[in-house]
């Protein structure tokens, strides 16, 4: 079985897969230019020692984003 | 006959640096794009028989208008029309750096792939299909290591061939990325609209307009409207209606759905088996251990302050030596000029004016040198991304980046720094607001030069708690600089934050090539850009302390004191007692001069704050150099010059005078603390933000902060009985 959460929560060394990306403008185009669009399998690689921003890994590549821009981004992910 | 015009485009990381530097060498020349503080960087390149003039656009991960950088490379590819685009790509990232690849390829120009990184990738286990992505992308592709040299004479003479024979040699025709059905219909509708009426068909084809318009890139659409504003608002109209259709339907957006399909065509490329791995993809690499310790909560932290401690030691201590050479060579050609000259204004020109400026300008040298070099090492090596990653949290609050941090600590956060190389380590940001916000406030900080301020009001005032009180002044700084910045980002620089997406590259071994001609450039530009400015104001500020000089009577009557002098006494006490007089001279010559006049006008607002008019000149000379404040108190104070090392019979003047007492010093020190910063970094600040509307505001906005608080202290204070 599978859920959609956001980004946000995800736990470290979770895996998912981005489904949506519900932000327009600056924010969008940048995440989006950066490789997180839908369909994109991703992995909580860790988060910085005040818990912000989040560094996850991407097709072998790791990306960092804030928390509050990791909230426009929705990921499916196994349910335990 | 017109040289012929490369480009060079590619993400930032690619190693686009590292190429443009094998393939131009030293002929190299940087400056700025009109208008922006983008930098444009130039070379030559001549091999394989033939010569180009290679521009260097700025790295960037997409041809949106996401930020100055995107703009300044789009414009130069649809307005300059390079005979060739060398478009690096990251062998190891390969998806996302293909994203700008098919920009590339939507804006028709002729392209060739440099596949960078193949060692790394070779690394990581993963095998190329170089060929067959050659074919499916419909552009030579040709693989290379930048770093070595390796495959460039291939690269050059594929890029021959494709200047000379542009349409036998690549067919940006070939492809056409569908972008489903919604948008493929009006794509075609607009395409044929914009392609009749001929809309800036002089810069880019109509499609990528077209497309432009689709995903809403303002910049663009403001074009569109200055030429056509009728078709701009018909255009506008289609593409919102597909817009509302998507979200409406499928709850996404138009621009969404273009990057999708981008992607999704990237990915259909990759699958055909351009790439194979031989290991899991997301296997954690030698870098990504490396990482479990230096971002780990606990020692990720006290690594990185001993990181930038470091960085801080090195840059001041090991420039202390070469500082003083320079400084030394330019006492010893004072004193030279000052045993063969006559007195006059010729020799006060030659030693105050222009020698003291052209040694201002050359004692910076070493500190900026040594400060870009370590950037250059945290930078290239990929850790200045792990710093702004850990203290993104913190800086953040203030409305400024994570890599904020750099600036502040070169500036004096810790005691003893320099604004002037911490304005330029701003460089290093890349998001404009929250980089002008630091270089407006790093001058807050407690540099090196107003060391001597402190320890001279210190040591006067309050002797007792030297150690608390300087180490007062430094947390102060902080607070005061991050205030600062917050108040700015929610005034003029208002706004909301860049966003902070960004790649943490893999750690690489920085190459000594790189990071000398990092260093060099920096350093160049400083010496270019801001040394003529700064000898010109040097010298300015000089006559302003000189001129117009003693009134003739007042000249006179000292005259006639030492000609009394000299008839009265004998020997040592007739020694002592000119040295009086000349003291006392250059006290009452100072007052006379344009900055004495300036200081005993200021009298009429400063009183508020508790400073007289010697305090005033001493604060209008500290705009020259911080050090200078305590020279010109001495002077003022008719101490004679007084040595910035030895401030100790100042400092007992300071104490038995009565227009001083701890509250005056307290609120004297609050405001050479905060107010304009020295000239030196002014005229940075101007260069560094490209404009000097920067600058003035700069001067404007710290010495107001610097006022406000000392007259809050001061008459505080005063209610409170001290
Ligand atoms: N292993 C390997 N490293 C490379 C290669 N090319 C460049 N590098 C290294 O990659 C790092 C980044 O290279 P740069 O040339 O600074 O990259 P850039 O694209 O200019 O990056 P920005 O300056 O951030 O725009 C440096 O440490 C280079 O030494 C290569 O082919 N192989």
């Amino acid at each position: 079985m599978t859920k959609k959460i956001s980004l946000r929560r995800m736990k470290k060394n979770q895996k998912g897969v981005i489904v949506a990306v519900k932000v327009a403008g600056d924010l969008g185009r940048r995440i989006r230019d950066m490789g997180l669009v839908t369909g994109t399998e991703i992995i909580i690689q860790g988060r910085a020692p005040l818990n912000d921003p989040v560094a996850l890994r991407i097709r072998g590549n790791t990306l960092t984003l804030r928390n509050n821009e990791a909230d426009y981004i929705e990921v499916e992910v196994d349910e335990e | 006959m017109q040289p012929i015009v490369l480009a060079l485009a590619g993400n930032p990381n690619a190693g686009k640096t590292t190429l443009f530097n094998a393939l131009t060498g030293a002929r190299q020349h940087v400056g700025n794009y009109p208008g922006v503080t983008v930098e444009r960087k130039e070379g030559e390149y001549r091999g394989n028989g033939f010569s180009a003039v290679i521009v260097d656009l700025p790295g960037t991960y997409s041809l949106t208008a996401y930020s100055e950088e995107e703009v300044v490379a789009r414009d130069f590819l649809a307005l300059e029309k390079p005979a060739a685009v060398i478009n690096i790509v990251d062998a190891a990232n390969l998806e996302r750096n293909l994203y700008l690849t098919c920009q590339l390829l939507e804006l028709k120009l002729p392209i060739v792939v440099a596949l960078n990184m193949m060692d790394v990738a070779r690394d990581r286990g993963m095998t190329i299909d170089v060929d067959k992505l050659a074919t499916l992308l419909g552009v030579p592709v040709v693989p290379i290591i930048a770093r070595s040299g390796q495959g460039l004479d291939r690269l050059m003479q594929t890029v021959k061939k494709v200047v000379e024979q542009p349409a036998a040699a690549s067919d940006p025709d070939k492809i056409r990325i569908s972008y489903g059905d919604d948008i493929d219909r009006i794509l075609l509708d607009m395409t044929s609209r914009i392609r009749e009426q001929g809309l800036l068909a002089d810069k880019y084809p109509p499609r990528w307009v077209a497309l432009k318009v689709i995903e809403n890139d303002e910049t663009l659409l403001g074009e569109i409207e200055e030429r056509a504003p009728e078709l701009a608002a018909e255009l506008k109209s289609e593409a919102d209606r597909v817009n509302d259709h998507l979200v409406k339907t499928y709850d996404t957006y138009s621009e969404a759905v273009i990057a999708d399909h981008r992607y999704g065509f990237i990915k259909g490329i990759l699958k055909r088996g351009v790439i194979t791995h031989r290991y899991d993809e997301n296997r954690l690499y030698t870098s990504d251990r490396i990482d479990k310790v230096l971002t780990n909560r606990f020692a990720g932290p006290v690594i990185m302050l001993g990181v930038l401690y470091t960085i801080y030691y090195v840059t001041f201590s090991l420039s202390a030596l070469p500082v003083s050479w320079v400084e030394s060579f330019f006492n010893g050609l004072s004193g030279l000029l000052n045993s063969s000259l006559p007195d006059g204004a010729l020799k006060s020109l030659l030693i105050s004016g222009i020698i003291n400026g052209v040694g201002g300008v050359l004692g910076f040298i070493p500190l900026i040198m040594l400060m870009f070099f370590c950037i250059a090492i945290i930078e290239d090596s990929g850790y200045l991304a792990r710093v702004s990653f850990m203290m993104d949290r913190i800086f953040r609050i203030f409305g400024l980046h994570g890599s904020s941090v750099m600036a502040y600590i070169v500036s004096g956060g810790i005691a003893g720094g320099c604004a002037v190389p911490g304005v330029m380590a701003t460089r290093t940001l890349r998001s404009p607001k929250e980089r002008m916000a630091t270089l407006l406030t790093v001058p807050f900080m407690n540099c090196g030069a107003k060391l001597p301020i402190l320890a001279l009001l210190i040591g006067a005032f309050f002797a007792d708690h030297r150690s608390l009180y300087m180490f007062g002044f430094t947390l102060l700084s902080w607070v005061i600089a991050l205030v600062a910045a917050k108040i700015l980002r929610l005034t003029v620089l208002r706004g909301a934050p860049t966003p902070f997406v960004m790649e943490l590259p893999p750690y690489r071994f920085p190459t000594f090539k790189g990071l000398a001609i990092h260093t060099w450039e920096r350093t160049w530009q400083y010496i270019k850009k801001a040394g003529t400015v700064i000898l010109a104001i040097s010298i300015l500020l000089w006559a302003m302390m000189t001129y117009p000089g003693l009134p003739p009577d007042q000249a006179a009557r000292f005259d006639r004191e030492r000609n009394r002098i000299v008839e009265q006494y004998r020997g040592e006490k007739k020694e002592l007692q000119l040295k009086m007089l000349e003291s006392r001279r250059e006290a009452a010559a100072l007052r006379a001069s344009a900055a004495g006049r300036l200081g005993v006008a200021l009298e009429k607002v400063t009183w508020l704050c508790g400073f007289k008019w010697r305090t005033n000149i001493a604060l209008i000379g500290g705009f020259a150099a911080k050090e200078v404040v305590v020279s010109t108190l001495g002077t003022a104070y008719s101490m004679g010059q007084v040595d910035t090392g030895d401030p100790v019979s100042l400092s007992r003047r300071l104490a038995r005078d009565p227009d001083w007492n701890p509250l005056v010093a307290l609120s004297t020190l609050l405001f050479m603390v905060f107010y304009a910063p020295c000239f030196v970094t002014v005229v940075c600040i101007a260069r560094e933000s490209g404009s000097w509307k920067w600058a003035f505001f700069s001067i404007a906005y710290s010495t107001t902060i610097a006022f406000l608080l000392a007259l809050m202290v001061y008459q505080g204070g005063r209610l409170l009985g001290f």
